[in-house]
Order: C-alpha cells, then structure tokens, then sequence
C-alpha cells in the first residue's frame, strides 16, 4: 500500500478512536481493511482511502471498528475480580451504607464479558445486598460491539474462558452451541455507545471504574488525558482498574496505586473505601 | 510437581492433552478408561483428573463416582472433558462431584483457564 495512504488511514483512525497504528502495523492494516472496502464495493486500499479522503463517515466507522481488538473474556486476569470481591465491595458497603447505592463504569466493555463479570459477582453476594442499587454502566466505541454485549449470547469457546462452570448452570441457557445470560444479569447492566476521547464530564460519578486493556492502544498523551477526565468522574474514595500491562505510573499524578492490590489505582490524595491488603 | 491423570479412550486425545499439560508444568499420567485409571487412583492419588465421559468398559461418570470414595479424595480436581455438551451432563457430573467441566474441542487456553479456575495454576 502507498505511504500516504498508510498514514492517512492511521492517522483518521487514531483521530477517531485514539488508536495508534505504527509503521510495522501495515500489514495489520491491510488484512482488517480488505474486507471493509468489499463490503463498500470498493475495490482496495487505494479506492478506500479516497473514500475517506471525501469524508464518507459511514466508512471512517467501519474503518474505525475494524481495526480495534476486542478480545475479551470473563472474570479476565481473576486476581481484580477476587480482589473486587474481597475488599472493594465490604469497604464500599461500609462507606456507602447511607445510601446504598454504588455506580460502576466499565469504560471499554467489548462484548459485555467484564460488566457481567461484575453483575454476576454481585448477584452471588445475594442477601447481603438486597436493598441495595448497584448501576453497572458500560460502554465501548464499537456499535458491534455494544449490540453483542446487550444480547448476551455467546459461542461455547467464549463461556469455557474464566467463567467457572459453577457460574454457567445458574446464569445461562444453552441453545444449540450457543449460551444465553440470563436477562435478571443482563437487565443490571446499562450498555451505550461511548467514545473514551470525548468530554467525559456527562458521565455523573462513579465509585468503580473498570478502563482495562484499551489504553494500551493510546499514545502517552492520549491515556494521559483519558485517565484525567476519568479523574474527574470517579469519588475521592472510589477505585479505577486498568489491565494487566497498564500504568498510571509516568502518565498522570491524579493516580496512585492501592498498596497491596495490582492492577487497582486510587485518586491521589483520597483514602479509598478499599479494606487494606494484608501485609 | 502437580500430577494430573488424563483419562480418554482416544491416544490421540490423551497425547494433545499431554503436550498441553507438560507445558504447564504438570506430570501425566494416562489411563484409556476408568477402571485403569481407578486402579491408579488406589496406589496413588493425583492432584487433577482430567476426565473423559464416554469410554469402554467404566465410563467417566462411574470412576467419578468411585473415585469419591477413596479416603484423601478430596484433594483431588477432577476436570470433565467431552463431547457431552448439554446442561443436563453438566449439571449430573457436577453433582457427582466434579470440580470443572470442558466441552470438546478444547485448546490450551481453556485447559488453562480451567486448571486456573480450580486453583492449580
Ligand atoms: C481489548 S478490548 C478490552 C475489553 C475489556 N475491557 C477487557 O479487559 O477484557 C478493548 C475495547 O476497547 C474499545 N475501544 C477502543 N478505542 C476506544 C475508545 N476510544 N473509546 C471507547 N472504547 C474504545 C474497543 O472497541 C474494544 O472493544
């Protein structure tokens, strides 16, 4: 592919999604968007990038979706979860015991695998928590995306990685290969399509954020500016997870991370509502 | 070092599920069906059992069973793996006592994901 179309291509998408496709991603690049450009009837990557040379916005989307990664999986990575259990959930319910009411945001939840996560794992506390409100808002850039999340229907493949079998029988019907949530996990979790680069600040606040694996796609000044605005929407006491190979560290001092909790980061300067690690 | 004994009637399935395995740092054992594999269970216990459903002469369900039995069993995960893809088997292996349960095929993640989710990785 030509140079300037490569860098026109990369830089429409990192303007729109804050994707950053380097030199090596050519290849990449051309293998995703193939099919895009059949799909509009065009005939390769040259006739693509007159489209978007021309603003075709339809396309742009397209070009857009396919090239972010929106591997997912349930309970990803454990350790957040298990700690989400055992220390953010009694210390939330202790420092919102007036109003019973926590607000969640899974800020690039793919196919829905993290927001659920958390919905069934609240859900398992059972007794504990009736009378209280817990509003799970998730969101992704991908339209696809959010449309799969919200059907909650998934391939046998994506049910056997990090759902424990346990969790299945109780919350999902099988149909053919293919497993259904129920709609009482389904109905605790608010899916719309958001874009991270946006102003943040119509959001309202919130007492956990999840933003796991996607900053990693973002250049220093774009997760810089993502994490601030997050900043901005999360309590003093509230808590952000980021994914396993993400840092708050060199990047912004509105975070610091929760000793003890990997992967866990609270609001510099705040006491977050987090039970200690044991040391 | 974990031991994990892989039943199945298929070689070719016990040799996949072997490789798998090594490469997670576990020592396998193979037996082609459940009575072999019982027998081994009665000279010593392994850590995990991964466990096929639908074998000649005691099928899965039955070493299953048998195997919960045996004093010290407890300590012992037995991960299903078979073609029974249906929540009525899952829910009768879960019942009888099995910890995990994979629906074939399977690859090296789930084999991961699942030893993960019993506590052996
Ligand atoms: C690898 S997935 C991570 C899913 C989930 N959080 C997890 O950890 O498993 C990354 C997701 O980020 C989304 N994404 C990429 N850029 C985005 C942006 N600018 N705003 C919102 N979501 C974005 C993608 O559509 C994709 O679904």
């Amino acid at each position: 592919m030509k140079v300037e179309d490569f860098e026109l291509l990369a830089k429409t998408v990192k303007e729109r999604s804050g994707l950053v496709l380097s030199k090596d991603k050519a290849y990449l690049l051309e293998t995703r968007l193939m099919p895009v450009a059949r799909k509009h009837g065009l005939k390769g990557l040259d006739e693509l990038s007159d489209q978007v040379r021309r603003r075709n916005e339809t396309l742009i989307g397209d070009i857009t979706e396919a090239m972010t990664t929106n591997e997912s999986l349930f309970f990803r990575d454990n350790k957040p979860f298990d700690q989400f259990k055992a220390a953010v959930l009694p210390g939330l319910m202790k420092a919102r015991e007036g109003q019973k009411r926590v607000r969640i945001w899974s800020a690039a939840c793919s196919s829905g695998q993290e927001p659920y996560s958390l919905s069934m794992l609240i859900k398992e506390e059972g007794a504990k928590l009736t009378d209280w409100r817990f509003d799970i808002m998730a969101t992704d850039i991908s339209m696809e995306m959010i449309n799969k999340a919200k059907a909650g229907i998934y391939t046998q493949f994506e049910v056997q990685r990090g759902l424990p079998i346990t969790l299945l029988i109780k919350y999902f019907k099988q149909n053919g290969d293919k497993w259904i949530l129920d709609s009482a996990i389904r109905s605790m979790v608010q899916f719309k399509p958001f874009n991270l680069l946006e102003s943040l600040s119509g959001m309202g606040q919130f007492d956990i954020v999840f933003c796991r694996n996607v900053l990693i796609y973002f250049d220093q000044a774009t997760k810089g500016k993502v994490l601030d605005g997050i900043a901005n929407q999360l309590a003093d006491d509230g808590v952000l997870y980021l994914g396993g190979a993400e840092t708050v560290l060199g990047i912004t001092d509105r975070f610091a991370p929760v000793p003890g909790y990997r992967g866990m980061y609270q609001k510099k300067g705040g006491t977050p509502a987090v039970v200690p690690a044991s040391t | 070092m974990k031991s994990c004994l892989v039943v199945d009637d298929s070689r070719v399935i016990r040799m996949v599920a072997r490789k798998i395995l090594e490469e997670l740092n576990f020592e396998v054992i193979e037996a082609e069906d459940g009575k072999v594999a019982l027998d081994a269970c009665n000279k010593s216990l392994p850590d995990a059992v991964l466990l096929d459903w639908n074998m000649p002469v005691m099928d899965g369900l039955e070493f299953l069973v048998a195997l919960r039995q045996l004093p010290g069993n407890e300590n012992v995960q037995v991960i299903f793996c078979t073609t029974e893809n249906d929540l009525e088997h899952i829910q009768k292996a879960i019942s009888a006592g099995a910890n995990e349960y994979i629906m074939k095929p399977f690859d090296s993640e789930i084999i991961q994901s699942k030893f993960t989710q019993v506590g052996l990785l």
